[in-house]
């Protein structure tokens, strides 16, 4: 299993070779509260890193989520349509979002690795 | 002999009889009520209408022939019904109603009185215009009010709430833009923002960019100006912000927008703070919707329709909507279309219709009976008063509480979750409890730029005493928090009508239609 990496928006990724994985990160989902909704990317979109590719709403808010790298979308996690609670159960493992084919040697020069990321939530207070 | 109703009774067991309250489900005063649907049938009536003549259907097959299911109820059960529904309501005229950047201040009854006189209530929109010269008078009269309370030189009265008049400003903003062939692209709005306003530029076809805040909770003036150039049309900002605090650089950013060929838009949501203190005409603002279920104590949040008006600079006037109110010759008269508006006035490029009709005629009589009721000198002192009582407040919870911005506040002060650290309660638990106390809960997890926002405008309309009350009550329940009595604020409400209900079901698995057994 190769290493997760951040956003700062909080948004996590996982590749592996030429699929990359991602979803929000834990931090994120204990923020948001209970999670009541998933809106996933349409399959065969091409997305730009940054670009706004889903929608998570909680009993408190509705947040955009931006996809941590570039790629088109090959799979998205159906089962979060009849059970989003998994993002909060599972955020960074069963509860991705969407996976994306991606370049061998995609752009990761703006993700943060765990420790990194750590540091980052800490500086939010 | 056992009637059907006595045997139910009969059939509970001294464990049942034990574990159950009351036997009817009502507590004394609060009694269940079920859905209308629920109660009696067709066959019953309040009224003693004679049948209808029959009439020849020209609907052949497509004649319904099931009943439609429409309760039937007697008079006295019709009031019962809407009585008890009321009872189970919490409203203005029941206690206080902190909802922050909601202003639920008190209904005078003198504007209900005014509201009701018939020349007023019995009138119809399309009844001829020379019969209702004094309701048109009356617009325009509130009109002049609004437009003199803010310094701008013209208004569109007809927005119904003020997410229409967002629609309207913005509406207006890009027409004037247009008619210079100047189509732009961005609409700027900070973080703080209502939701209603990157909504509106949306709907209006414009992009939306997000200000940062600063540190001091305003927005960061140098990061907007970074963002200005000629794609911006307009900027959306709230003054005083969603966190309470006043943009003091408000002339700075009106300046730099107006500089880069944008306009600027303010929502007045906030208005009650500065009326009869600050003229956002004087600002430099270009468009301000005015909430009069806000700021002029017109009924809300279920109790009456909302109402807008959007107030215009000269850059926007003549972009107005239809319909408006002018006087002429012969008397007060609605100008309906872009002819009349033409012959009004040369420059009059109205950019559409906004609505069917000339707005809540209701809300107008209820506005305009604060505003005379107050004169100027009273409605300065609403802003005042709501500011002290803001302050008031914010002053007497901050040491146990967490502001997350010095004051002084305005018309609403924030608090965060911060002083909740560690006890493992959240903000909506404490809310909760706040309905036990018998409190309406404050505006909670807005604004979105502070975790677990507590939001509370307590308006000028509550006494010193009612707002000691309140502060009493707030800590009482930090201390609870901080002492551990979690229970009090996971299973609060408690002695609502109903306890804690499971939000997180109810938005996952939504029960939107009632169906009959």
């Amino acid at each position: 299993m190769t290493d997760i990496l951040y956003t700062e928006q909080h948004e996590w990724v996982r590749i592996e070779g030429e699929t990359a994985s991602a979803g929000i990160s834990k931090y994120a989902a204990e923020q948001l509260g209970d999670v009541v909704y998933v809106e996933l990317p349409e399959l065969g979109r091409t997305v730009e890193a940054a670009e706004e590719v889903a929608v998570v709403e909680s009993v408190k808010a509705a947040s955009e989520v931006y996809a941590p790298i570039g790629g088109e979308v090959i799979e998205v996690n159906a089962a979060l349509g009849d059970a989003p609670e998994i993002v909060n159960q599972d955020a960074e493992g069963a509860g991705w979002f969407f996976k994306l084919k991606v370049d061998n040697t995609p752009a990761t020069e703006n993700l943060m690795d765990a420790e990194a990321y750590r540091k980052h939530i800490e500086g939010l207070g | 002999m056992k009637t059907s109703h006595m045997s139910s009774v009969a059939m509970e067991t001294p464990e049942e009889v034990h574990m159950k309250p009351t036997y009817s489900g009502n507590k004394a005063l609060a009694q269940e009520e079920k859905l209308i649907f629920e109660l009696g049938d067709m066959a019953k009536t309040g009224v003693d209408l004679a049948e209808p003549a029959p009439i020849p259907s020209r609907l052949a097959e497509f004649e319904r022939t099931d009943p439609i299911g429409l309760p039937g109820l007697t008079e006295p059960e019709a009031v019962r019904h809407y009585v008890r529904l009321s009872q189970t309501n919490y409203s203005i005229d029941t206690g206080m109603y902190p909802l922050g950047s909601c202003t639920m201040k008190h209904n005078p009854r003198l504007n209900e009185k005014m509201a009701r006189l018939p020349g007023f209530a019995d009138i119809h929109p399309l009844q001829p215009q020379q019969t209702v010269q004094g309701a048109l008078e009356l617009i325009d009269a509130l009109a002049e009010g609004l437009k003199a309370l803010t310094g701008m030189p013209a208004i569109a009265m007809s927005p119904r709430a003020g997410a229409h008049g967002e629609l309207c400003g913005i509406m207006a903003i890009r027409a004037a833009l247009e008619a210079r062939g100047d189509a732009r692209k961005t609409v700027l709005v900070p973080e703080s923002a209502h939701g209603t306003n990157p909504a509106t530029a949306a709907q209006c076809g414009y992009a939306v960019d997000i200000i940062p805040s600063s540190a001091d909770g305003r927005v960061d003036v140098a990061a907007l100006k970074a963002k200005l150039d000629h794609d911006v049309a307009a900027i959306m900002l709230t003054n005083p912000n969603t966190c309470g605090l006043f943009e003091r650089d408000i002339i700075d950013v009106a300046e730099a927008v107006h500089a880069a060929g944008a306009l600027f838009y303010c929502d007045g949501a906030n208005f009650n703070a500065l009326i009869g203190k600050v003229r956002p005409g004087d600002l430099g603002i270009d468009a301000m919707h005015i909430n009069l279920h806000k700021t002029f104590s017109t009924p809300h949040g279920g109790g009456g329709p909302g109402a807008g008006p959007v107030v215009l600079s000269s850059a926007l006037a003549p972009f107005a909507p239809l319909p408006y109110v002018v006087h002429g010759p012969d008397g007060w008269r609605l100008i309906e279309n872009h002819d009349e508006a033409g012959d009004q006035a040369d420059d009059a490029a109205p950019f559409g219709r906004l609505t069917a009709f000339h707005g809540q005629m209701g809300m107008y009589v209820r506005a305009y009976a604060y505003m005379l009721s107050h004169g100027s000198d009273g409605l300065r002192q609403v802003a005042e008063d709501a500011v002290l009582s803001a302050n008031y407040v914010m002053a007497s919870l901050q040491d146990v509480m967490s502001a997350p911005y010095a004051g002084p506040c305005m018309h609403e002060v924030l608090f965060d979750e911060t002083f909740l650290d560690g006890t493992g309660i959240s903000t909506l638990d404490f809310a909760k409890a706040m309905i036990d106390e018998g409190f309406h809960p404050m505006t909670m997890y807005f604004p979105l730029v502070v975790h677990g926002a507590m939001l509370i405008e307590p308006t000028e309309s509550e006494s010193k005493e009612s707002l000691d009350q309140f502060i009493a009550s707030m800590r009482f329940l930090v201390l609870a928090a901080k002492n551990g009595d979690v229970k009090r604020f996971k299973s609060a409400p408690q002695f609502a009508p109903r306890a804690r209900l499971d939000e997180t079901a109810a938005a996952r698995k939504p029960v939107l239609r009632w169906h009959p057994n």
